[in-house]
């Protein structure tokens, strides 16, 4: 192998081109400038993202509590006990297993619901603007005002069991252990659907109107068109309203703190961010939380990956 | 994907080596001695409700006034889902006011643990004046140190308010219900719910949070021991026979659906939809004008006199916090705003009681001119605190869960339950 000593190096530089040397220049400068301008972004990510999971990682290995600045205190490393602790702790299961419910009932219909309600949308002529505008606005407003809406609609006495009559469920609705967390399901799906269907109304404007006119040529019904043209479309939207939907509700917290008065009854309607927001803001084991947290961010990853796998289309 | 787990175990990397630099328990010190003798500008945070906040202002004006030098910024506390979890934040971000005038004591063995609280028993005169003012009830305030991590405020002795009206329409006494036994209770609410006078007979929170155990089985134990804390010498006492005859009691009560199930918007009691209340002295001022009251001590299965009736405090004490640069300035502020005047100032704008031993010898006009609060002033002196410490939340809340459970629901064995709990509070207390 033949090799090449500084001052060869020096030299071949030396006899380079004028026209090499700035053209390495330029993409120096270009890599340089794209540094620059990803900086912002990455600083944010390193400050609001990677900071934080690595900090959680790194207490849920500790007895870890929070404490006033400067106080001197021991946090014994525990290893793995805080994780094999939540995995054996019947809260944290049931926790679990009431978001996995809950995200088997949201995101089918969250992703059903939008589709078929921006494809609609997106057909309608008059008062399109104040249709969105209706389905947004849900969204818009805070859980807090909603919440004392559906209490009073979904109470023993509320209208959705007068209009029920014999057929009200008893105990209601909110306070049934099995119907909890389905109607905080229901809830969540009526409240962020105007997002989801703004998505979907985003990829429908790309789906070209040469197919439904082809579709319609040959004799397509409203469902053929939309299930072989409509659906493949929005594929990639549909991808993304999965996952997004996904991520947010694992991150389930204010309905069933403030719906079913703190993930009842019986913690039927518990999540596993406010068994966290329990343990770790009002027991003052933050250690703790961090590791449910963490077994959250993995399952979360889990369920998303396979949304990702099975959902997205392949070239 | 492949990318994005790269990507999460990079965050989770840098993140790690970040955290690991900031980690680790620091090695500043906190305030010591020097902040315990300085002077100077204070900030203290007050509860929000309109009355102590026309209390509050009052105080800091007062001081201010004779004060110049060493000004107090009054402010009301930050919202937040519960000032306790506002006040744990502000210790950590070492934000904290020098004093809180709203520190419940349910989350002080917490704060203490974070470092956050001066104890005040380290000023000369702390503890002794402490012990002055309270008496024999700031025992309950003492840290397992010994130390004084809160100064006893003032209280709201838990008491069961009952709507007149809504009793005569019943057919019950107005004035001299009797409500003493649990038996006679039960044959009134059975009475209000019959004859259609309320909705409910009563209806305590029926939510899932750790304090809603201070405001159905608390009172009640309380009373039915003679003044026993759910813990006592680190381990559960509520599972005894006291405690058994309290769950039963308030299962019947939600069996028979004397009480409701569902969280109620709005105040049940206010509205209508229940003619009573258990509740404190301070829930007075918003009855005012929508409710014809009267209140009696909670019952007990013997029925005891009223003057032998322990209850649930709910008191909210005040904290020194570390974070005060001027510690010496604090403790006076702190001296000031427990003073005799001052203390009858706050029972005269607010309705609550003082934490003051003798309490309605030292306000003889007060509770002359009002007797309807005369009660919450004989039962000041009889009131049961949470049980000290940093695990005061996980024990009332595994309380709490057990009651939903077995109480509230009707589900399984109630004693099974009780030992249950018990149980497991006394792993945890343990460690």
């Amino acid at each position: 192998m033949a090799s090449t000593t500084p001052a060869a190096m020096s030299a071949d530089a030396a006899t380079r081109p004028p026209a090499a040397s700035a053209h390495q220049e330029h993409r120096l400068r270009q890599r340089v400038l794209g540094w620059l301008f990803s900086a912002p972004y990455l600083v944010y990510v390193a400050v609001i993202f990677a900071y934080p999971l690595g900090f959680a990682v790194y207490m849920s290995l500790y007895d870890y509590f929070f404490t006033a600045p400067g106080v001197n205190v021991v946090r014994p490393f525990v290893g793995l006990r805080n994780y094999t602790h939540a995995l054996a702790d019947p809260a944290v299961r049931q926790a679990f297993g009431n978001v996995l419910e809950f995200l088997v009932i949201n995101v089918p219909l969250t992703v059903v619901l939008s589709l078929l309600l921006a494809t609609l949308l997106n057909q309608v002529v008059h008062a399109r603007a104040f249709l969105r505008v209706s389905f947004y606005l849900p969204y818009l407003t805070a859980s807090v005002a909603v919440v004392g809406v559906w209490l009073f609609l979904f109470s023993g006495t509320g209208l959705v069991n007068q209009l029920l009559g014999p057929l009200a469920p008893h105990p209601s609705w909110l306070v049934n252990e099995r119907l909890a967390m389905p109607s905080i399901a229901l809830f969540v799906t009526w409240k962020q659907l105007g997002f989801y269907i703004l998505l979907y109304l985003a990829a429908l404007q790309n789906v070209g109107r040469e197919l439904y006119e082809a579709a319609s040529t040959d004799g397509a019904s409203w469902w053929s068109s939309f299930w072989y043209v409509t659906v493949p479309g929005v594929r990639s939207a549909t991808v993304l309203v999965l996952l997004l939907s996904t991520i947010v509700g694992a991150n389930l917290f204010t309905e069933p703190y403030l719906l079913t008065g703190g993930g009842g009854p019986n913690g039927a309607s518990t999540s596993p961010v406010l068994v966290m927001y329990q343990q770790g803001i009002q027991q003052g084991k933050p250690g703790y939380a961090a590791a449910i947290g963490v077994l959250l961010v993995l399952m979360t990853l889990v369920i998303a990956w396979l949304q990702n796998r099975f959902g997205q289309e392949r070239d | 994907m492949r990318s994005a787990w790269k990507i999460m175990a990079a965050s989770a990397g840098l993140g790690l080596v970040l955290s690991g630099c900031g980690a680790g328990g620091g090695g500043g010190a906190a305030p010591g001695n020097a902040a315990m003798t300085a002077r100077g500008p204070i900030t203290v945070w007050y509860s929000n409700n309109e009355q102590e906040v026309a209390w509050g202002k009052a105080m800091v004006a007062a001081w201010n006034t004779a004060h110049p030098e060493e000004k107090v910024d009054g402010q009301e506390i930050p919202a937040g889902k519960t000032s306790e979890e506002v006040i744990g934040a502000a210790i950590t971000a070492g934000t904290a006011p020098c004093l809180v005038f709203n520190t419940a004591p349910s989350a002080v063995g917490q704060f203490q643990r974070q470092g956050g609280l001066v104890n005040l028993a380290s000023f000369p005169d702390g503890a002794s004046y402490i012990e002055s003012r309270t008496g024999g009830a700031a025992q309950q305030y003492k840290s397992d140190d010994g130390g004084y991590y809160q100064l006893p405020w003032k209280s709201n002795p838990v008491m069961i308010f009952y709507n007149k009206d809504l009793f005569s329409k019943a057919g019950l006494n107005p004035d001299k219900p009797d409500l003493s036994t649990f038996d006679a209770f039960l044959a009134a609410a059975r009475k209000i719910k019959s004859s259609g006078a309320a909705k409910y007979a009563i209806y305590p929170a029926p939510t899932s949070e750790f304090f809603q155990t201070q405001f159905d089985f608390m009172p009640l134990y309380a009373a039915e021991s003679g003044g026993k804390q759910i813990v006592t010498d680190g381990k559960a006492t509520f599972n005894d026979a006291s405690g058994l005859a309290v769950a039963n009691f308030w299962k019947t009560i939600y069996s028979e659906g004397l009480a409701g199930k569902e969280t109620v918007q709005g105040d049940a009691f206010a509205t209508k939809v229940s003619a009573m209340a258990i509740v404190g002295p301070w829930a007075i001022a918003s009855y005012k004008g929508k409710v014809n009251w009267g209140a009696v001590p909670v019952p007990t299965s013997t029925g005891k006199p009223a003057n032998q009736i322990y209850t649930f405090s709910d008191a909210k004490n005040v904290g020194l916090f570390t974070a005060c640069k001027n510690q010496a300035t604090a403790w006076d502020v702190l001296k000031f705003a427990t003073s005799s005047d001052q203390d009858g100032k706050l029972l005269t704008t607010t309705g609550q009681m003082p934490m003051r031993q003798n309490l309605q010898q030292a306000y003889p006009d007060f509770f002359s001119k009002n007797p309807a609060y005369s009660q919450f002033g004989d039962q000041a002196a009889r009131t049961v605190e949470v049980p000290a410490g940093p695990h005061t939340v996980e024990v009332l809340q595994t309380v709490r869960d057990a009651w939903t459970r077995a109480v509230i629901s009707g589900e399984g064995d109630l004693a099974q339950a009780l030992n249950d709990a018990a149980d497991k509070v006394n792993g945890v207390l343990a460690g």
